[in-house]
């Protein structure tokens, strides 16, 4: 099932760099910042289909032929598409994150600071630790929107569930059963997703917030 | 960049319309603003019946809900694509179908916007309007949907800022909006792929990004004056009236 590795890939590319983005944010230098919130701007305020067109037919041109004929030897489309739902992704991932990290008090990055921890230290042992407990519900929110908008690879012809619909209703006519069995299975997993993460949010709820 | 602009701005601004169809960026103005429009009645409708206690109406809005939250908006595009004909035994345009799509689709999300504005309000507000004999409808339609339309204005605004990334999804069913033309023209230079999707980038960033910042300006002013009012009722309740909101608010209006 390529909607799920395309699902995988993807949420994995996005945490990692939301993470990333979020740090690099809250660092307090001007420039990170202002960087920072272009990335975001971009990402949240441009339709998830252009941001893949602009993967996949635009900026493959900057590329030598070369280079373009040796990245669509490993499945091109695949590849691009990950690259563009993770980096949408990442936008929210780090905006999440971010008011994740606002929700703790200063005292505590200080007094990290105070013990003798480096900024990535503290970041890492305390601050990231406490915030992405606070994000997890929203994390959860933006994994589900993730896995529906993983349907949106179809357009430049990933053959993930929604595309292996058309083609399969292509085939044999039957409409109704294909279109029906494919909402089924998203609309299943996108349950199971909800559900896992409203008892993740449960399990990771600091004891004593609201 | 510019000569793409200068040569093709008719046909990404409106389409082929004195010629043909109208299209192109008036068509995904005119498809956001209906299908919003349209949603919004049917989902303060979804609303009421998600919170209402009878389970009549309860169950079935937050099963159809789940079920339209549950599933990517294109394969809600194919099911209106292929079954709404059958339905109504004709056929329909793509615009019709992307409409039918959105208010759908549309509907259940700011259901959840409006039920969240209505869950935030405090409960004392719908008893108070009650114990001041107001009937059901009259408590919703004069104390509780102000305040909770009110309040959720920018998740309203953003909302509507994802219809206009949504209508987007048009392209896959032929919709002649503004991704569309972006297409065609870039069928017709063939070499310059990085200047047309960076235009069209431009332009959807342009449009979203000013509605984005003004739901941010819409969210920071309401916060501002709901502090004012919460300062304005720590000195009523020492009176030791504590349940004196509705002067307050008037009193607030008339002050911003």
């Amino acid at each position: 099932m390529l909607t799920l590795e395309l699902t995988v890939a993807s949420w994995l590319l996005a945490m990692v760099l939301g993470t990333v983005l979020a740090t690099l944010r809250m660092s307090g230098r001007r420039s990170a910042k202002a960087v920072v919130s272009a990335f975001v701007a971009y990402h949240r305020n441009v339709p998830m289909l252009v941001q893949i067109m602009m993967w996949y037919f635009a900026l493959p041109s900057l590329l030598s032929d070369e280079m373009q004929m040796w990245i669509n030897q490993f499945n091109g489309e695949f590849l691009y598409s990950v690259i563009a739902i993770g980096l949408c992704m990442a936008a929210y991932v780090s905006e999440d994150i971010r008011s994740g990290l606002r929700a703790i008090p200063h005292g505590q990055f200080e007094a990290s600071r105070a013990l003798g921890l480096s900024y990535i230290g503290s970041m890492r042992f305390v601050i990231l630790p406490q915030a992405m407990r606070i994000a997890v519900p929203p994390l959860i929110n933006h994994t589900v929107l993730l896995f529906k908008n993983t349907s949106l690879a179809m357009a430049i012809g990933v053959a993930e569930l929604t595309y292996a619909t058309r083609q399969l209703e292509n085939y044999t006519f039957r409409t109704f059963e294909a279109y029906l069995i494919a909402s089924l299975g998203y609309l299943a997993l996108s349950l199971a997703l909800m559900g896992a993460g409203a008892l993740l949010s449960r399990h990771y709820k600091i004891p004593g917030s609201r | 960049m510019f000569d793409i602009l200068h040569n093709y701005w008719e046909l990404l601004l409106m389409g082929q319309y004195p010629h043909g169809a109208l299209g192109g960026l008036a068509i995904t103005l005119i498809l956001s603003l209906l299908g919003l429009g349209l949603a919004f009645p049917v989902s303060i409708l979804l609303a009421l019946a998600r919170i209402s206690p009878m389970a009549i109406f309860r169950v079935p809005a937050t099963m159809l809900v789940y079920t339209i939250r549950g599933i990517p908006l294109i394969m809600v595009i194919f099911w209106v694509y292929f079954f709404l004909p059958l339905l109504i035994g004709r056929t329909i345009t793509g615009f019709t179908t992307m409409l039918c799509t959105l208010v759908i689709y549309q509907s259940a999300y700011l259901c959840e916007v409006i039920r969240a504005g209505i869950e935030a309000l405090p409960k004392g507000q719908l008893e108070a309007s009650r114990a001041l004999g107001l009937g059901y409808f009259r408590t919703l339609r004069f104390v509780i949907l102000p305040q909770a339309l009110y309040n959720m204005m920018p998740s309203m605004i953003s909302q509507f800022v994802s219809t206009i990334k949504e209508t987007s999804l048009g392209y896959v069913i032929n919709v002649p909006e503004l991704t569309f033309a972006a297409n065609q023209v870039n069928n017709q230079l063939l070499t310059q792929p990085l200047a047309v999707f960076s235009l069209l980038a431009l332009i959807y960033f342009v449009l979203c990004f000013s509605f984005t910042e003004l739901a941010d300006y819409i969210e920071r002013r309401i916060t501002r004056k709901r502090a004012g009012r919460a300062r304005k009722n720590s000195g009523n309740a020492t009176g030791g009236l504590p349940f004196v909101t509705l002067p307050a608010t008037a009193a607030s209006k008339e002050n911003s």
